[in-house]
């Protein structure tokens, strides 16, 4: 009998629950990167999690965490796959202390669900992350994706507070807690951001909540050259005003944003009507905050050189700054076969920005660019046919990874047509540092049945 | 102690950098706890390579090895619960990078906290984690405990703002962890190392983040009559989203305590009040700090008093961070415990752990950082009366049991050490525990760096494997 006849009936069975799927149709929803499994199991519980890895674990088959699947393609093709694990039943909120402003939630929940649960008590959870109305908790947590509020607020590491998980000996742990101090054992679920699914099946994640604020706003400054934006953008980040985003959308990405608006908005508001480089930032705060804030922007904008400069009404602020949530998805999609990378650099970004573009050249190839706060860079090359990218695939690479690196971080490729990802096959970890990973990976997953191969380095 | 060991280490860094003289060995068997284990040999690194050396040595004896900043630690992490060697960083305290355009920070593990702020705060930056240590602690040791402090509660804790490590391995090797960035590929390495309390690896390079000093200030003094009152201002603070950047409470009677020491002109006749802090622009300073007034009078503040200027200010937080010296004056030795709660149950909590003093005989202090629900019940006593000092130690579990069920935990920045090690069962399953003892063992697999933390020795937890063959008598557990 092979590994995966009767899957389907034998994973039903093992673990108690009816909600397995084997219909090809179905199966296609869950291909990561043009593996299908071979079939879907849908638990409602922790309890039902452990028997499916315990199921994984005696049959030797490879399991996909699954949340909505919009984030699966995020780093290296996984090697096998047999069952995804679709978590999108568990959608509980657990535990909410309105008063402690901590929560605890089903990893199932959609970040649009719990931000719909929190509003009525004026709170939020910070992670304004991309295909906000589908992702799962538990997708965005895994996926380590940047939220546009990471300039104020920091990334889920600065606000996770504890997880439950499911570790590859089908064991349920959990580590951290459910309050907003705690140095009891080891952090472990910090390892779980960003971990792509290779260490363990998220089932639930506890986290400090935040008040909303009674008043958001944006602004927009528009340049005709891109070395004006990034000047005008340092400023910025070294004004102190407490900004919320600033992101430079340079002008093939201005393109695709318009593109964009008129399709689905039917119009291109003022702001960015006739932008090459633009700068959005926005903030939030009280009336008296955002107008002190307001003012000054206007002033820093006036200062430099900018062309259209305004504040946008709330309207427009609210779109464009809902499209530059959503960059990720659009810029993958921004042609028939893109490469995406996100750069997370420490300064020198103006530097990096002008390397990028000309790697970009040197291989004629089109790049869609947006500097994001904290020195993120998201990093497009535009291509209208797969093949185009098959030779330039490793190329690109090999600038990249290095030239981040170079600027004190690394890049994350976050995208790119399957045979161009299977070009890319470099090794981007530090020697040392990959023994520490590999050991950490066989810890919480010892038999490799959690996406093997995904993570960088291949682990 | 092997005399070989001895002879090589005083061989590879000079005798001036080893100790091995019981007399000298002495002031190496305390830190801030209740606990003591004395080291049979106390080194002075300058370098990294010196540590992987000695790491290396140790490694070829068998011997264990503790690494230890100033050794104010407050849960017996610094302590050499295994004899063996002691690895003290006070002599690695250069400051090799900085680099204010990125707002970053390159230091060796010995740097002592405030002299991070010190070297920055001319260009306007500082060094957020301030626990009330900081002017001796070192970030060596912030980094082993996670530690945090008064302003914790907006700015984080040490995890929060460090970027990358450089790490040597039970084996010698050196290996680096995060970027300067601080994103950095794979699994978040720094995210784990940062509050392993030196159980996987010694960290000998630390790069941090600094933060932007706010535009204004106000420090606010509400006086309460009652601890309820004040409690009850904290929870209805943090319900309605008012975060402070610090939010402190000192109950009336450790008040009066520190005011005949500091003279900060805390009211001595008061139940307990709150230091707060609001920071920003200035806008934002203005309103949080009379939203801030308006909770504390609708909590029956009998006062809310604004620090009228630095000194005035210098002077309050004065008295807050020498509060366990001025305790130190009235009886031989206090322990400081530390546990954490949702806030919203803190004034519930209060009422319990007096409770608790009671039954056990104990006038329960109290200084803490009330914002984020940490709480530090002190007990005085006496440690040559062995009864009493047993006592403090039930009405500690005791207390610290209550913070569990309420959905609390352990430690919230002291760490567990040696002091709460047995109590975690508490709060982790066998599942929990086995994955961070596997954990555990793939960084230090055979418990050679600090033996005898974190996890139960009495549970058959195999992880806590102390060579007692080479290791000095004195092992409490």
């Amino acid at each position: 009998m092979t590994r995966t006849a009767n899957l389907a009936t034998r994973l039903a069975e093992a673990a108690g629950t009816h909600s397995v799927v084997a219909a090809p149709e179905e199966l296609v929803n869950y291909a990561v990167d043009g593996l299908s499994p071979a079939v879907v199991v849908q638990p409602s519980s922790a309890a039902e999690v452990v028997e499916v890895v315990k199921f994984a674990l005696a049959e030797k088959l490879k399991v996909v965490p699954f949340g909505s699947g919009s984030k699966c393609e995020i780093g290296m093709a996984p090697t096998r796959y047999e069952i995804a694990v679709d978590i999108s039943a568990m959608r509980e909120v657990a535990h909410y202390d309105a008063g402690d402003l901590t929560l605890s939630v089903d990893a199932g929940m959609t970040m649009r669900e719990l931000e719909a649960f929190l509003k009525p008590h004026g709170q939020f959870l910070p992670l304004a992350v991309p295909c906000f109305e589908s992702a799962t908790v538990g997708g965005t947590v895994a996926s380590g994706v940047d939220s546009v509020l990471r300039r104020q607020y920091g990334t889920a590491r600065d606000f996770l507070l504890g997880a439950e998980f499911v570790d590859g000996k089908a064991k349920l742990c959990k580590s951290g807690g459910r309050v907003v101090k705690n140095v009891t054992g080891y952090d472990l679920h910090k390892l779980l951001i960003g971990s792509l699914g290779t260490l363990g099946i998220i089932t639930r994640l506890n986290f400090r909540t935040f008040p909303m604020q009674p008043v958001s706003g944006g602004y927009v400054a528009n340049f005709s050259r891109g070395t004006e934006a990034l000047d005008y953008r340092e400023r910025l980040e070294n004004s102190g005003l407490p900004l919320t985003n600033v992101e430079v959308i340079d002008s093939e990405t201005m393109q695709i944003i318009r593109a964009i608006l008129w399709r689905v908005e039917s119009r291109v508001f003022s702001a960015i009507e006739d932008a090459a480089w633009c700068v959005y930032s926005s903030f939030e705060g009280s009336e008296a905050v955002t107008r002190r804030v307001s003012d000054e922007l206007q002033k820093l904008g006036g200062d430099s050189g900018a062309g259209h400069r305004e504040v946008l009404e709330s309207g427009a602020d609210e779109v464009l700054g809902g499209m530059l949530r959503e960059a990720f998805e659009w810029l993958r999609y921004a042609s028939p076969a893109t490469i995406l990378y996100r750069l997370a650099i420490c300064g020198k970004i103006k530097e990096a920005v002008e390397e990028l573009i000309s790697a970009a050249e040197s291989l004629s190839l089109r790049s869609a660019l947006l500097v994001r706060a904290a020195g993120i860079i998201y990093f497009a090359l535009l291509a209208e046919k797969e093949e185009a990218m098959l030779a330039p695939a490793p190329k690109i690479d090999s600038v990249v990874v290095p030239l981040a690196r170079k600027y004190g971080g690394h890049a994350t490729l976050m995208h790119a047509p399957l045979s161009a990802k299977l070009k890319i096959t470099e090794a981007r970890l530090e020697r040392g540092d990959a023994v520490l990973q590999s050991r950490v990976k066989k810890v919480f997953d010892p038999s490799d049945i959690f996406v093997p191969g995904r993570m960088v380095g291949g682990i | 102690m092997d005399q070989s060991l001895i002879r090589e280490v005083k061989s590879l860094l000079g005798v001036a950098n080893v100790l091995d003289k019981p007399e000298d060995l002495l002031l190496y068997e305390f830190d801030g706890s209740v606990e003591k284990a004395r080291p049979e040999l106390v080194v002075f690194p300058y370098a990294t390579e010196d540590v992987s050396n000695i790491v290396r040595l140790a490694a070829k004896y068998e011997v264990p090895i503790v690494g230890r900043g100033a050794g104010t630690g407050l849960s017996g992490g610094a302590l050499a619960r295994g004899g063996g060697v002691m690895i003290v960083f006070a002599r690695m305290n250069r400051i090799l990078e900085i680099d204010l355009a990125q707002r970053r920070v390159v230091v060796q593990p010995g740097v002592v906290n405030l002299e991070i702020t010190r070297a920055v705060e001319s260009a306007g930056f500082y060094f957020a984690p301030d626990p009330s240590s900081a002017k001796s602690c070192t970030i060596g040791g912030n980094v082993a405990e996670n530690a945090g402090g008064p302003h914790t509660l907006a700015y984080g804790v040490t995890t929060n703002h460090v970027a990358a490590l450089e790490l040597v391995l039970p084996d010698g090797e050196v290996v680096r962890v995060g970027t300067k960035h601080g994103d950095a590929a794979g699994y978040d390495l720094c995210g784990l190392l940062v509050g392993s309390e030196g159980t996987l690896a010694l960290v000998t390079e630390i790069t941090v983040k600094l933060s932007r000093k706010p535009e204004s200030v106000k420090t606010l003094l509400a006086v309460f009559a009652t601890i309820d009152d004040a409690s009850h201002a904290v929870t209805e603070m943090t319900a309605r989203g008012i975060t402070p950047a610090a939010c402190e409470m000192m109950d009336g009677w450790t008040l009066g305590v520190v005011e005949d020491y500091i003279h900060a002109g805390f009211p001595r006749d008061s139940g307990a009040v709150l230091l707060i802090e609001v920071e920003g622009l200035r806008e934002a300073v203005e309103e949080q700090a009379a939203a801030v007034e308006g909770v504390c009078s609708s909590c029956h503040a009998r006062e809310v008093r604004l620090a009228k200027d630095d000194h005035e200010r210098d002077l309050l937080w004065k008295g807050r961070k020498n509060a366990f010296g001025a305790l130190g004056r009235i009886a031989p030795s206090n322990y400081v415990l530390d546990g954490v709660i949702p806030r919203s149950k803190l004034p519930q909590v209060m009422q319990r752990s007096r409770e608790i003093g009671e039954k056990f005989g104990f006038r329960v202090g109290n200084i803490f950082h009330a914002g984020d629900g940490n709480l530090h019940p002190i007990l005085l006593y006496d440690p040559r009366d062995t009864a009493q000092f047993e006592k403090a130690i039930a009405a500690s579990e005791e207390i610290m049991r209550v913070c569990v069920e309420l959905g609390g935990a352990l430690t919230g920045e002291h760490g567990v050490g040696m002091e709460k090690n047995e109590l975690m069962p508490l709060m982790f399953s066998e599942a929990d525990f086995a994955l961070m003892r596997r954990i555990h063992d793939a960084f230090n697999p055979d418990s050679a760096l600090n033996p005898g933390k974190i996890f139960p020795l009495n549970k058959g937890c195999g992880e806590i494997r102390i060579k007692k063959k080479k290791t000095a008598a004195g092992m409490r557990a």
